[in-house]
C-alpha cells in the first residue's frame, strides 16, 4: 500500500494519450506529474475535509475529552482550573456510593448518591417503558394507519406534527395544561374521577408518569412515520397471497408485516433508548425535574449540578457516566441486534 | 369452507394454497375491507384528537383573559379577544427573538450542509490512506451528544469569547456535521463515477467537479440534511439556555418562551399566546416539508 493509493502508477502519464486504466485511476484528473499530482491531492483533501474537521475536532471531541478530565477534579469552574484539586475517581465513587472517605460518606450519600440514583432510576424507567409502551402503540397505529381509508395523507402528518415541534413549545403546553387548577384537572373531575392529589407533575408518583405522557405523545410520532416507510417497502403482493390463504388482519400482520420490518423496528428502538439516555430539554421545561426531582433525568441532574451548584467536577463525573451508558448500549445493540440485520443482507447479496 | 377457515394461523409461504373462486375473493376482501376501514377512521380519529386537542387548547388560550380561563378552562373563550396577540405582536422582543431564531437557524444549515458536503465529498469518491479512520471519527460523534459536552464546551466558548449568536452557531455546526456527512456520503457515492472521468477527461480539477457537478447533483441530498439541521437548530434550547443569558432580544424563540413564562408567571393566556405564535410558522413550514423530513428520517436511519 502507498501512503496515497491514487498516487503513482494509478496516474495517467500524458494528457488525453491513454484512457484511466480501470481500478486505481478511477476519478482521478488527468495530471502530467505524479509528484505534483500527489501534493495537489492533500491540498484538496485539506480544502475540502480540513473545516469540517477543524470544527468537529475543537467543538465536540475536546470537550467530551475535556469532561473526562474534569470529572477527576473538585473544580467550582470560578476558579482557574490549574487551581483544582485532583482528587481520582472520587467523584465517580460519590455518585455511585457516596465516596471512600468514611467520615463524609454518610453526608455525601445523602447529598449526592441519592439525587443521582434517583435520576439514573427515572432514565432508566424511560428507557424501559419507551419500549413496552411506545413500541406496541407506534406499531398499532402504524399498522391500522397503513390501510387505505379517506383523509389517510392528512392523518399521517397531523401525527407526525409532535415530533417536530420543538421540546420547549410542547413542554409549555402540558404545562399549562395539567396545571392543578387548569384544563385536565377540570376533565378528570367532569368524567367523576379524582386528579392527582399532588398536582399532576409535584404528585411523587404521579409526576413521573405525567412526564412519561408528555414524552410519549411528542414522541410516538417518530416511530408512527419510521414503521410507515417501513411498511410501504413490504410488497403488497405477500399481503394479498396472505389474504387469499385466508389469513385473518391480525395474521398478515403479525406473521407477515411486523417481521418484515424488522429492521425498521430495531432500528427505532436503538434510536429510543439513546433519545431516553440524553432526555433533557421537555424534562427541563417541565420545571427541570420536578422540585424535589421526582422525575429527574441524567440529564437534568447534571444541569443542576454542573450550572446551579457549581461543581463541576461532580457534573463532568455524571456526563462521563451518561456517555458510557449512551457507548455500551449503541456497542451492545450495534453488535448484538443489529449486526443480525446487516449479516442478512450480505446473505442475500450473496445468494443472488 | 376449508377457503374461509381463518381459525388456523396461515402463513403467507405456506405450501398449500387453497384457491377461492375469484367471486368468493372479492366478496371477502371488501368485506375485511368496510370492517377495517371504520376501524382505521376509528384510530384515526381518536390519534388526531390527542394530537391536535392540546395544541388546538393552546391557540384557543390566548384569545381568552386570564380569569376566563381560570374560572372555565373547559369551555371556549368568552369574551374571545385579540389583545394577547396583539399585544406580543406589537412589541418588538417577540419579532427579534423569531428573527433571532432565523438567522441561527439559516447560518447553521448552511453551514452544516456545506460544510458536510464538502467533507463527504472525498469520503464517498476521493481514494486516500486514512479515508475510513476519518469517517469513523466524524461517525462516533453520534455517541458524543450535545447533553455530554455542554459543560466544557460552555467553558470552551467563554475562554474563546464566541458569545451570543456566533457562539451558538459555530458549535450548532460541529454537532450537526456527522449525522449530515453520514447520510450524504453514501448518496454521493451513489452518483455513477463516469461523471469523473468524463470530466477529468475533460481537463476539469477536481474542485471545479466538485462546484460545476457535484453540488448541483447532491442537490436532493442536501436538501433534505439541510431540513433536518434546520428543525434541530430551530427547536434547540440546551446551547441557548447557557449562551444567550441577559436580554431577551439577543434570545432565540425556545429560550424566549421559557424566558417570557418565567416573567409573566401569572399571565397564563398571554404565555399561550406567545407559544401559539412561536409554534405557528414553525409548524406550517415543518407540515409542508413533512416529506423531506421524512426521507432524512428514514435515510438517517437506513445510512
Amino acid at each position: 500500500m502507498t501512503t496515497l493509493e491514487t498516487s503513482g502508477k494509478g496516474t495517467v502519464p500524458a494528457a488525453g494519450a491513454t484512457a484511466p486504466a480501470a481500478g486505481d485511476a478511477l476519478g482521478q484528473p488527468v495530471s502530467k506529474h505524479p509528484r505534483r499530482a500527489r501534493l495537489r491531492l492533500i491540498g484538496e483533501l485539506a480544502l475540502f475535509l480540513g473545516p469540517a474537521l477543524a470544527l468537529f475536532l475543537t467543538f465536540v471531541v475536546y470537550p467530551v475529552i475535556s469532561a473526562a478530565r474534569y470529572s477527576l477534579y473538585q473544580w467550582n469552574g470560578v476558579e482557574q482550573f490549574s487551581d483544582a484539586t485532583f482528587i481520582g475517581f472520587e467523584n465517580y465513587a460519590r455518585a455511585l456510593f457516596g465516596g471512600t472517605d468514611p467520615a463524609t460518606k454518610d453526608a455525601f450519600t445523602t447529598a449526592y448518591t441519592e439525587p443521582f440514583q434517583a435520576a439514573f432510576t427515572h432514565t432508566i424507567a424511560i428507557l424501559v417503558l419507551s419500549i413496552l409502551i411506545q413500541l406496541p402503540l407506534g406499531l398499532l397505529i402504524a399498522l391500522v394507519l397503513n390501510r387505505r381509508f379517506p383523509g389517510r395523507a392528512s392523518v399521517r402528518v397531523i401525527m407526525f406534527a409532535p415530533y417536530v415541534l420543538s421540546e420547549v413549545i410542547a413542554g409549555t403546553m402540558w404545562l399549562i395544561i395539567f396545571d392543578p387548577n387548569g384544563v385536565a384537572t377540570e376533565l378528570m373531575h367532569a368524567i367523576g374521577l379524582n386528579p392527582p392529589a399532588g398536582g399532576w407533575l409535584e404528585d411523587q408518583t404521579w409526576g413521573f408518569w405525567t412526564v412519561f405522557f408528555i414524552i410519549t405523545w411528542k414522541y410516538i410520532g417518530l416511530a408512527v412515520i419510521l414503521f410507515l416507510a417501513g411498511l410501504s417497502g413490504v410488497p403488497q403482493e405477500l399481503q394479498d397471497a396472505a389474504a387469499i390463504d385466508g389469513a385473518s388482519w391480525w395474521q398478515t400482520q403479525w406473521r407477515v408485516n411486523i417481521p418484515l420490518i424488522g429492521p425498521t423496528i430495531r432500528i427505532w428502538v436503538f434510536l429510543s433508548l439513546i433519545g431516553s439516555i440524553q432526555l433533557f430539554d421537555m424534562v427541563w421545561v417541565l420545571n427541570q425535574g420536578g422540585t424535589t426531582g421526582q422525575y429527574s433525568t441524567i440529564a437534568t441532574y447534571m444541569m443542576q449540578i454542573g450550572f446551579f451548584r457549581s461543581d463541576w467536577g461532580f457534573g463532568s463525573a455524571i456526563a462521563v457516566i451518561m456517555f458510557m451508558l449512551s457507548f455500551a448500549v449503541a456497542l451492545f445493540y450495534m453488535l448484538v441486534v443489529l449486526r443480525r440485520d446487516n449479516t442478512d443482507r450480505v446473505k442475500k447479496v450473496k445468494r443472488a | 369452507m376449508t377457503a374461509t377457515d381463518t381459525a388456523k394461523p396461515t402463513t403467507a409461504s405456506a405450501p398449500r394454497r387453497p384457491v377461492a373462486p375469484p367471486h368468493r375473493r372479492f366478496a371477502q376482501a371488501d368485506k375485511a375491507r368496510d370492517g377495517s376501514t371504520w376501524l382505521s377512521i376509528g384510530v384515526a380519529l381518536v390519534g388526531v384528537a390527542l394530537t391536535l386537542g392540546p395544541i388546538i387548547y393552546l391557540i384557543l388560550g390566548g384569545f381568552r383573559t386570564q380569569q376566563d380561563l381560570s374560572t372555565n378552562p373547559t369551555g371556549l373563550p368568552d369574551p374571545f379577544m385579540w389583545s394577547n396577540y396583539g399585544d406580543i405582536l406589537a412589541n418588538d422582543v417577540f419579532w427579534r427573538q423569531a428573527l433571532n431564531s432565523l438567522i441561527v437557524a439559516t447560518v447553521t444549515t448552511a453551514g452544516i450542509v456545506l460544510l458536510g458536503t464538502m467533507a463527504a465529498y472525498p469520503l464517498a469518491r476521493y481514494r486516500f490512506r486514512g479515508r475510513e479512520g476519518i469517517f469513523v471519527v466524524f461517525t462516533t460523534g453520534l455517541m458524543f451528544p450535545l447533553t455530554v459536552a455542554v459543560l466544557p464546551l460552555y467553558l470552551l466558548l467563554r475562554d474563546m469569547g464566541l458569545s451570543g449568536l456566533t457562539g451558538l452557531i459555530i458549535p450548532q455546526i460541529a454537532f450537526g456535521l456527522p449525522m449530515t456527512i453520514i447520510i450524504l456520503r453514501p448518496f454521493l457515492r451513489a452518483l455513477p463515477m463516469e461523471l469523473e472521468e468524463a470530466a477529468f477527461m475533460d481537463g476539469v480539477s477536481r474542485i471545479g467537479f466538485f462546484w460545476r457537478m457535484l453540488l448541483p447533483l447532491a442537490r436532493p441530498g442536501m436538501v433534505t440534511v439541510g431540513v433536518l439541521a434546520f428543525i434541530q437548530s430551530w427547536n434547540a434550547y440546551l446551547l441557548p439556555l447557557l449562551l444567550l443569558t441577559g436580554d431577551p432580544r439577543g434570545m432565540t424563540l425556545p429560550l424566549g418562551i421559557t424566558t417570557f413564562q418565567g416573567q409573566y408567571a401569572s399571565a397564563t393566556t398571554l404565555i399561550m399566546a406567545y407559544t401559539s405564535l412561536a409554534m405557528i410558522p414553525a409548524l406550517v413550514f415543518f407540515l409542508l416539508m413533512e416529506r423531506r423530513i421524512v426521507d432524512g428520517l428514514t435515510g438517517a436511519v437506513k445510512g
